[in-house]
């Protein structure tokens, strides 16, 4: 069976450094970058930015249903443009790449889907908020009351996702550092939803209720050359505090650390480079090879010092574009659950 | 044991270097024909397989709009109620000399498996989007990149005459805004919301037409091959019998001095397998040799009648000459296990004289007369309540076998009429003894019975469908002349010429488009009692040329009709407009759909299609001062004039280069039967000293019985030749009337050609005049002392 074209065409899209995840760009190649001094506003950039190759839309929400059973459901949405140049209809140059994601403590269902950009059948509108592929789609007034659905032959689910807080920008105001060469992008979530809804696991249908972590994230050219890799974490304490943080790894072994810790009053700090503390306990074997899916993470500043365990450590997503995540529990100093992402370890 | 046994029996063919050469020789002509079509065979499969990937998946069904095109929020919506579907566009470029089936996906949702993303995935970087790059087959990359300037990925698998390309990218090579043939539908992915209005659901089976299209020409070749494998086989059967007899006193000295039984089997399966597999490597050789001399023809068929593409080249498979070295080896036990058994049954003691006498004890003649009827009765039942293209080959094939059955009884009847008319002793003698060798001849006049009724039947369709097409080449091309403008001004001053040389100029634009969702041309047509009066219309609204001229109507190729199911009255969607289907008119050779409608509306329609093209009635003796005056006033290249004679004559070397493969396989299967009849005759006069002697004996020289010899073939081939001419035509009617129906949509009439059935006959009688020649020379020069000794050796 020959591989896919749709995942060769991302994987070999110009600039991208070896075979890693949809997040290693490099060269900007005539794309926009992203730029310290742009300031957000909305909802006008909860929309596609045009010139940038790059931008997703990314859910993860931590479920559970009525005999405690715990959920982990992801509904991404990946924009990529193959030029700059913007055209009309088929002759688009963007391709959008869906992926989502049930995984329950003993299965993980993935499923992903591609579109044209151009033609309408997918995209993103900002006001009223729309992102659609196919039949998947998150829609709702504004950010801060969504509808997620997404399907497939294993799994589907229908999710009212409520914000309880504000919106909150990682980085300087959104600027997001990558790497010393300067590698950045625009970086802002919404990490305060509550959910209610229902997921269906095979043929057998689930009352859940819990939190959701919206991320939205736009770049030219996201890795240096030697970045391998990242581990990516966002945490919901029980509270009401939350903690972004993540690791890039890089070919000499190197791997700072950057992250944003959020108060339950919604009051995000960017934490200082290195000072959060991201270390590997535990590794599983998958379908995509050794992935570390149990973390001691320190932040010694707020006083954090937990160990965060896979739900399912088998959470690989087996698409074209392959990585590991999953929903995790926390304990330590500070109990909740959130959600792990690593790229680049095939 | 066995080592001593076989060499014994190998001294046998080293006396015999003749015997040896027919047997291997016969088994080797089975095979040939019989594997050579098979490679064709293969060949093509291959090839629509590949092309039926590549245009829909194959095996997949589609949602489609029955006389239309999808359009891209058609495509969107269903996507977004959940169907897994994916769009395929698909039509012609204009390459320098010919044309380029071009397949558009969209590489983003196509099905795995889908051939176009295989082939895309040798460049995914350049696959998508419009200025992205073609891939295409390797025989035609260099023309497109040539004629359309832009980068072509040559791809080994891609079919011959084929090119993918992302939909973008082939909307626009296309110049099709919008709009899809098909959008396949990805396994598992059809929802049970209801289509939009218009469209439908096309099952697998429908998409993978040009396989079921093809059909009946495949079925027509295999019928070839397994009628010549048969005919081999005769040849077989008359050499293994006649070297079992010959080996009969052998054979029982071997066992006398205590050879078992089971070694002897053993030994004689053994120097037969040996005869088969070197008759095998020989036969797929020539085979192969037979496949690589045809396939240019084959291919040009497939293009000319089906518009199927395929490899002008061959390649060995060993499933291929696995297989046929397995047919020889069948066909050898087949033809060998009568001779084996008897040879394994006889006692050992048991007298070895030859057992010439004894063919005539057992007659078989009943039995053959009663498999005859109950072929007749299967003929029948497939006539009478069977459809489709298998039931007509089964009707073919019953009835042909039939026939052959049949034979040995009606020449025997024949030959006892004969005999009962004799008046002297020696004619009497003559009918008897030609009676007494028809049980040894029956198989070889069988074979040449049905070698000559496929000649007739064949020949007799291919003649009848050129008297159509020659007379629908003339009412088809009813202007004298015709011309291409370089330019509009070029145009415009034909006209105002025409208006003084022509009685009539008439527009001939062409444009491209889809027709009932398939890919096709569009030709413009003028009011013109031309069209009225010439125009070879199957089936038509009685008004259908005022239909046409209002604009409102167009009239549709036969081909398309069929496959379509539109028929006068209904509606027919021409790129993106309807038109009243006015009439239907008969189109041979041509593969593609094709439709006429009125120049205003086509000038409507297609605003940017050139209107350079045109038919100019004049006189037809006034043609060459036509085109010499449009040369010398006007500037015209002569290579933009073409005359209707011109014209007639180029259709119709298409047409003969068609049925070229269907005459050579008639001339190679005839040239088999005659072998078959020369082996049987061979064997023949070996055996029949003992009847032979008697007569010399009695006073007839050896010259004078080898000319009762020789006029015996004579005549034994020219009753058969006359029975083989109903059956025949009995073959040709099920051809024209069943075959032809079902695998082209054209119904034609029979035509008689006596002419043909006596050239036929008169070489059937030459055949076996010749091949009774080199028996009765032997048998002229004979030694008497060789006669004599039948008599002298104790029998």
């Amino acid at each position: 069976m020959l591989v896919r074209l749709a995942a060769l065409i991302l994987l070999i899209a110009p600039g991208f450094s070896q075979a890693q995840g949809f997040d290693g760009y490099g060269t900007p190649d005539g794309f926009r970058l992203p730029d310290p001094d742009t300031r957000l506003s909305f909802p006008a950039d909860h929309g596609p930015h045009d010139g940038f190759r790059v931008e997703w839309w990314y859910v993860t929400a931590n479920l559970t249903g009525p005999d405690g059973t715990d959920y982990g459901v992801q509904w991404t949405l990946f924009r990529n443009a193959l030029s700059p140049e913007a055209a009309e209809g088929w002759a688009s140059p963007v391709v959008w790449m869906a992926h989502a994601a049930l995984t329950t403590p003993d299965h993980h269902f993935a499923a992903e889907r591609f579109a044209r950009g151009g033609i309408g059948q997918a995209g993103v509108f900002a006001d009223p908020f729309e992102a659609w592929i196919d039949d998947w789609s998150m829609a709702g007034s504004g950010l801060s009351n969504l509808n997620i659905a997404a399907q497939d032959a294993d799994f589907s689910y229908d999710l009212t996702l409520q914000a309880t807080g504000h919106i909150v920008t990682h980085g300087a105001q959104s600027y997001s550092v990558k790497s010393r060469e300067g590698h950045a992008s625009h970086y802002y979530s919404q990490p305060f939803f509550e959910v209610d809804g229902r997921i269906r696991v095979e043929d057998e249908t689930i009352p859940v209720t819990g939190t959701a972590w919206l991320d939205r994230e736009w770049s030219s050219q996201l890795l240096g050359e030697s970045q391998t890799g990242w581990d990516w974490v966002g945490l919901s304490f029980d509270d009401g505090a939350r903690l972004m943080g993540f690791r890039l790894r890089s070919e000499n072994g190197a791997a700072p650390t950057r992250g944003t810790w959020i108060g339950p009053d919604g009051v995000a700090s960017d934490l200082p480079p290195g000072s959060l503390i991201m270390e590997p306990l535990e590794t599983s074997e998958t379908d995509g090879g050794a992935v570390p899916t149990s973390w001691r993470i320190r932040l010694d500043e707020r006083s954090v010092n937990i160990v965060i365990e896979a739900i399912n450590p088998q959470s690989w997503m087996d698409l074209a574009v392959a990585y590991w995540e999953g929903p995790v529990r926390i304990g330590g100093t500070h109990e909740g659950r959130g959600y792990l992402e690593m790229t680049g370890y095939e | 044991m066995i080592g001593w046994c076989l060499s014994v029996l190998a001294a046998h063919w080293r006396r015999h270097p003749g015997q040896a050469a027919t047997l291997v020789l016969g088994l080797a002509l089975a095979t040939a024909l019989w594997s050579g079509v098979q490679a064709i065979n293969a060949e093509a499969r291959q090839s629509y397989d590949r092309a039926a990937q590549a245009i829909g998946g194959g095996e997949l069904s589609a949602v489609v709009r029955p006389g239309g095109l999808v359009t891209t929020p058609e495509y969107v919506a269903l996507r977004r109620a959940g169907w897994k579907v994916s769009p395929i566009v698909n039509g012609w470029i204009d390459v320098g000399d010919g044309r380029v089936r071009l397949v558009g996906i969209d590489p983003l949702t196509a099905p795995d498996g889908t051939a176009a993303l295989g082939a895309m995935a040798n460049a995914p970087s350049d696959a998508l989007g419009n200025g992205g790059t073609l891939f295409a087959a390797s025989n035609k990359a260099d023309r497109l990149r040539e004629s359309l300037g832009f980068p072509v990925a040559e791809v080994a698998e891609i079919p011959p005459g084929m090119a993918f390309a992302d939909i973008s990218l082939a909307l626009r090579l296309l110049d099709r805004p919008d709009g899809f043939e098909r959008l396949v539908i990805s396994p598992g992915g059809q929802r049970t919301a209801p289509l939009p209005d218009g469209l439908v659901i096309e099952a697998a089976s429908a998409t993978q037409d040009m396989a079921a299209l093809t059909d009946s020409f495949h079925l027509n070749l295999t019928a070839f091959g397994l009628l010549s494998f048969a005919v081999g086989l005769f040849i077989v059967n008359g050499a293994v019998g006649l070297a079992f007899e010959q080996r009969r006193a052998t054979v029982r000295t071997m066992r006398a001095h205590g050879l078992p039984l089971f070694a002897l089997v053993i030994a004689l399966v053994i120097e037969l397998g040996a005869f088969a597999l070197i008759s095998g490597l020989l036969g797929i050789a020539l085979g192969y040799a037979i496949a690589a001399a045809l396939i240019p023809d084959v291919a040009a068929t497939l293009r000319g009648l089906y518009g199927a593409t395929i490899d002008g080249s061959l390649t060995l498979r060993p499933a291929w000459w696995l297989g046929g070295l397995g047919m020889t080896g069948a066909g050898t036990a087949l033809a060998a296990a009568g001779g084996l058994i008897a040879l394994a049954r006889m006692p050992i003691l048991a007298p070895a004289r030859p057992r010439a006498w004894s063919m005539l004890a057992v007659s078989r003649t009943r039995w053959m007369v009663g498999a005859a009827l109950a072929c007749l009765a299967v003929a029948a039942i497939a006539g009478l309540f069977g459809s489709g293209l298998v039931a007509g080959f089964v009707l073919l094939g019953a009835l042909l076998l039939s026939a052959a059955l049949a034979l040995p009884f009606l020449i025997e009847r024949i030959l006892s009429a004969a005999s009962r008319a004799a008046r002297s002793a020696p004619a009497e003698w003559f009918w008897a003894d030609t009676r007494q060798q028809m049980r040894g001849l029956s198989l070889a006049l069988m074979a040449l019975l049905l070698a000559l009724a496929a000649n007739i039947g064949v020949g007799t369709m291919v003649a009848s469908f050129r008297i159509t097409f020659t007379s629908w080449l003339d009412q088809r091309l009813a202007s004298e002349l015709y011309v291409t403008a370089e330019t509009e001004e070029q145009a415009d001053a034909l006209r105002a010429f025409a208006a003084e040389v022509a009685t009539a100029i008439l527009p001939i634009w062409r444009a491209e488009a889809p027709i009932a969702g398939r890919p096709g041309e569009i030709y413009s047509v003028a009011d013109h009692p031309t069209y009225r009066e010439n125009w070879p219309m199957i089936e038509a609204l009685p008004d259908a040329w005022d239909i046409v001229a209002r604009g409102t109507g167009a009239i549709l190729n036969e081909q398309t009709a069929r496959a379509a199911d539109l028929w006068p009255g209904d509606t027919l969607r021409i790129g993106t407009d309807d038109f009243v289907l006015a009439g239907v008119y008969s189109d041979y050779g041509n593969p593609g759909a094709q439709a006429l409608i009125a120049t205003e509306a086509f000038v409507q329609a297609f605003p940017d299609a050139p209107r350079l093209n045109f038919g100019l009635r004049v006189a037809p003796d006034s043609v060459p001062s036509v085109m010499a005056r449009l040369q010398n006033e006007l500037g015209f290249e002569p290579s933009r004039m073409v005359d209707q004679a011109g014209l007639k004559a180029v259709s119709l070397a298409v047409f003969e280069r068609t049925f070229a493969v269907t005459g050579a396989l008639n001339v190679l299967t005839f040239g088999v039967a005659a072998f078959a009849i020369l082996t049987a005759l061979l064997t023949l006069s070996s055996l029949r000293l003992p009847q032979v002697a008697p007569v010399w004996a009695l006073g007839l020289t050896r010259a004078r019985l080898a000319q009762l010899e020789v006029l015996r073939a004579l005549a034994l081939g020219g009753i058969t030749a006359v029975l083989a001419v109903p059956v025949g035509l009995v073959l040709a009617w099920v051809l024209l009337s069943v075959i032809n129906v079902e695998a082209f949509g054209w119904r034609l009439p029979m035509r008689l050609f006596p002419m043909q059935w006596a050239l036929l006959g008169s070489a059937a009688i030459v055949a076996a005049g010749l091949a009774a020649l080199i028996p009765a020379v032997r048998l002229a020069r004979m030694s008497p002392a060789r006669l004599i000794q039948v008599f002298a050796h104790a029998r």
